[in-house]
């Protein structure tokens, strides 16, 4: 018997944008500065993403 | 034609290539070892926040009771995922020798683990590219 991880659908969606914003940030910047700037810029759009998927669907269902 | 390689050595200092060798080396290190890629050529903080999160994705992604793909025929769907999980080197050659993930998707949670492995494999051939253009000096 195996014991897996339950996450919510939210919990993984925030977990995968975190880490694959890290990894944008620094692979297709210069400097520190510029990844950082870029890592946030991609998790907000990536959390931005979530919720506005997350109405579309709500409206689509109603 | 000896001030065009002056100005040019001059504006970008920083583009030098490491070695002939690295070019080679670092991308295929990348591959097999998250990160490692930038370890070897001393980008340290990059290098060791790449591993952790690659590795972090694909440990949370087995956590998640996830499937590895091996090499099909079957659903376009399923081959795709099998490309982008051989993406993760060693890590995927080490989850299909110890037989770590599920043999099948079952639940949510597990389709959520699924992609979480599937792009770690994704993001670790961006590792490789961006392994590949600080060895020729493309990239500081």
């Amino acid at each position: 018997m195996t014991l897996a991880l339950q996450v919510s659908h939210f919990t993984a969606a925030v977990t995968f944008a975190f880490f694959a914003s890290v990894v944008f940030g620094i692979t297709t910047r210069n400097n520190p500065r510029d990844m950082l700037r870029y890592g946030a810029y991609c998790f907000a759009m990536f959390i931005g993403g979530l919720f506005v998927a997350g109405w579309i669907m709500w409206f689509l269902h109603h | 034609m000896a001030n065009t390689d002056t100005s040019t050595s001059e504006a970008r200092p920083i583009l030098a290539a490491s070695s002939p060798h690295m070019a080679l080396l670092a991308p295929a290190i990348a591959w097999l070892i998250p990160g490692a890629g930038h370890l070897i050529q001393k980008r340290w903080i990059r290098g060791f926040v790449l591993m952790a999160c690659i590795v972090a994705m694909f440990t949370l992604g087995l956590a998640m009771d996830g499937k590895i793909y091996k090499p099909n025929t079957g659903d376009l769907l399923e081959m795709l995922a099998f490309v982008g999980d051989i993406g993760a080197g060693g890590l995927y050659i080490l989850g299909r020798m110890l037989d770590w993930g599920s043999t099948a998707i079952t639940y949510a949670t597990a389709d959520y683990g699924t992609k979480f492995i599937v792009v770690a494999g994704l993001l670790n051939v961006m590792c490789v590219v961006d392994a590949y253009h600080i060895a020729i000096g493309k990239k500081p």
